[in-house]
């Protein structure tokens, strides 16, 4: 008998193995983790990582690449502890103003068919510096809805379970039920043929981006909630841990192939990798070396699925 | 009757006093060192020092284990995440190199929540549950000031080289020489220029804004960086002037020779990576009970023209000079934060 497994659950399969068999093994060296504070401890940082990772997924979705993505929720980061909590409405305004900065340069990026690599790049300064302007020294305070939200101990599950659970599904929805979901999963998958049935590329690009930059911004709250003061480096390491993210958990870097459930997946796998690290005691000279190690051997797993994948599609 | 009250009394005393002077209280706890960092000598050099000091007195039994964590990047989030699974794996004690001063507040917290003391050093941390062992980098500043006003009473032009521009440490011990050259008008900061700590990055840095420069009297540094600024000097054929140096071997190591050759003086000044030794013993010392003030501040290590060879023998190539911390000298910084 042969079980039929869609195309879909087979690119969720390999993130969703991995995450359990480090979850098992984070368990077996240590114990204690296996509790609402440990899981709580776990995978509270994960929360932000994981809304960063989704950002980048959006932008992934339409064939491009955020590179500016640390740099951006550090700048969030940054207006959340800073003007948030004393001048809400200006605070507000910033963050509105940034979301459609993003939206713009999915248009610059689409009519002027620049890369968005060197775009983004490009930003990655204008917000890096604009977070420098914000806040010149590491400080600020988190708000207290924000401190709130994030330290909340929800009945049943940690907030960092709960949050990532309502993550998946909403994320979900949007990019795989929605209409705007398929309309910018094709123009990644043929931009020309979405144009051709009418669609606005420009405006879909547009969406996506400034979606992407909502995520982001919700991304360097939910970090402030859990740092409770910023740093206008605070989050620069999203960059690449969004696109590895996004990656291991089954999307693509072209096509409009991606997974929203197997993005959010990837964001808590990469952070229990580095736990599970630090639980084995490998001594820091080799940590990195063994983080990358542990990327490799996923998406060794995933190409090696995706040939089986093709060699039955051949048959 | 009389004597039977004696008895009883001191019985009393003995049992009151054993708790205080029992020294191996803190024999079943376990010391976590965070370390955001481990790319430089100085780093590298702490690591040592840690490693040398906790394994002797994991060995005699002061604690039960001193183990230390480095990030692989040099990253508040990621340490973050470290110093939480430390709580999990649980800890006693964290001492902490951070990554941000304020950026690990919140992972900070959680353990302080957790019952855990937390220390930080070198790179402190603002959450007012941890204690800090602060380096007072203005007061350093201020001290190569103090010191050229004592070799040049006339004063004249000096150069300054700043370490990595927007880091707090390059922002503090500049001010600190600003002030210094404000209480002692008689120095003029001709020319600025950001070295970055770096031998290579300071010698070209130099080099490039020497040809506008007027006659040099001395340079200011921040470590790091004294040996590159002799070597511009040297290949702009202009004399050398007094060049502060921050107790790189390198910069020990050329400063030797030039006494040798023609009885050149400075002085050389920087914060010892053993101070992560010293954290180690004041959580050791939180641990066992001991009233401890949350702010102490760390000594400077400083190398004058007639310690120069001794220190220069200790240090290793390529290393910083060092200096490991004793409980004695612990208990020394505590009392004096009183």
């Amino acid at each position: 008998m042969k079980i039929n497994l869609s195309t879909d659950s087979v690119r969720l399969l390999i993130p969703a193995l991995s995450l359990i068999v480090l979850l098992c093994a984070v368990f077996y060296l240590q114990p204690r983790a296996m509790s609402y504070t440990g899981l709580n401890l776990l995978f509270n940082l994960a929360v932000p990582i994981t809304l960063a990772t989704i950002a980048q997924m959006l932008i992934m979705t339409v064939n491009d690449l955020d590179l500016s993505m640390g740099a951006f929720v550090s700048f969030v980061a940054c207006v959340a502890a800073t003007f948030l909590p004393t001048a809400p409405l200006i605070g507000t305004i910033i963050l509105l103003a940034a979301i459609a900065a993003y939206a713009v340069l999915g248009v610059v990026i689409h009519v002027r068919q620049l890369p968005s690599i060197v775009v983004t790049l490009g930003m990655s300064f204008v917000w890096g510096g604009l977070a420098v302007l914000i806040l010149p020294s590491p400080g600020g305070q988190a708000p207290v809805w924000a401190r709130w939200i994030m330290t909340s101990k929800p009945p049943l599950m940690p907030m960092a379970i709960v949050a990532s659970i309502i993550i998946a599904v909403i994320t979900h929805f949007i990019v795989m039920r929605s209409s705007f979901g398929v309309l910018i999963r094709g123009v990644g998958g043929n931009t020309r043929s979405v144009e051709r049935a009418g669609w606005s590329i420009i405006s879909a690009r547009a969406g996506a981006y400034a979606l992407a930059a909502s995520f982001a911004v919700l991304a360097g709250i939910a970090l402030v909630g859990l740092t409770t003061s910023a740093d206008a480096n605070i989050a620069l390491r999203y960059t690449l841990l969004s696109i590895a993210g996004v990656i291991l958990g089954g999307g693509e870097f072209v096509g409009g192939r991606v997974s929203p459930i197997g993005a959010v997946i990837g964001a808590l796998t990469l952070t229990l990798a580095g736990s599970f690290l630090s639980f084995l005691r490998i001594s820091p000279d080799w940590q990195i070396g063994a983080q990358g190690a542990i990327l490799i051997v996923v998406l060794a797993l995933r190409l090696f699925l995706n040939r089986l994948e093709k060699r039955e599609k051949g048959r | 009757m009389n004597i039977r009250k004696m008895l009883l009394a001191s019985v009393a005393i003995a049992c009151a006093a054993v708790p205080a002077s029992a020294l191996a209280d803190t024999s079943g706890k376990k010391i976590a060192l965070s370390n955001n960092y481990a790319g430089n000598s100085w780093r590298q050099a702490m690591l040592t020092s840690w490693e040398k000091i906790t394994g002797e007195a994991v060995k005699t039994g002061v604690v039960a284990a001193a183990d230390a964590f480095t990030t692989a990047e040099n990253q508040a989030t990621e340490q973050a995440a470290q110093i939480q699974n430390m709580i999990l794996q649980g800890y006693d004690a964290i001492v902490i190199n951070a990554a941000s001063p304020t950026a690990l507040n919140g992972a900070v917290k959680e353990a302080c929540d957790a019952g855990i003391t937390v220390v930080s050093f070198d790179g402190i941390v603002t959450e007012p549950c941890a204690w800090r062992i602060a380096v007072d980098f203005k007061e350093m500043g201020r001290s190569e000031v103090e010191y050229l006003a004592k070799r040049l009473p006339q004063g004249g032009n000096v150069l300054e080289i700043r370490g990595l521009a927007g880091v707090f440490v390059d922002d503090a011990i500049s001010g600190g020489i600003h002030e210094g050259v404000a209480k002692y008008p008689q120095f003029k900061i001709a020319g600025s220029v950001h070295g970055d700590w770096a031998q290579d990055v300071a010698q070209r840095a130099v080099a490039g804004i020497l040809p506008s420069l007027p006659e040099i009297a001395a340079v200011v540094t921040q470590g790091g960086d004294g040996y590159g600024a002799a070597q511009a000097f040297a290949a702009a054929k202009r004399p050398t002037p007094i060049i502060i140096m921050g107790n790189r071997q390198d910069e020990l190591a050329w400063w030797k020779e030039q006494k040798d050759a023609n009885g050149y003086e400075t002085m050389s000044v920087s914060i010892a990576p053993g101070v992560s030794t010293l954290a180690f013993w004041v959580a050791q010392q939180i641990l066992d009970g001991k009233e401890v003030k949350k702010d102490l501040v760390v000594p400077f290590l400083r190398i004058d023209q007639d310690n120069l060879e001794a220190n220069l023998e200790k240090t290793p190539k390529g290393g910083v000079a060092n200096v490991e911390y004793t409980l004695e000298d612990a208990q020394a910084v505590i009392n004096s934060a009183k």
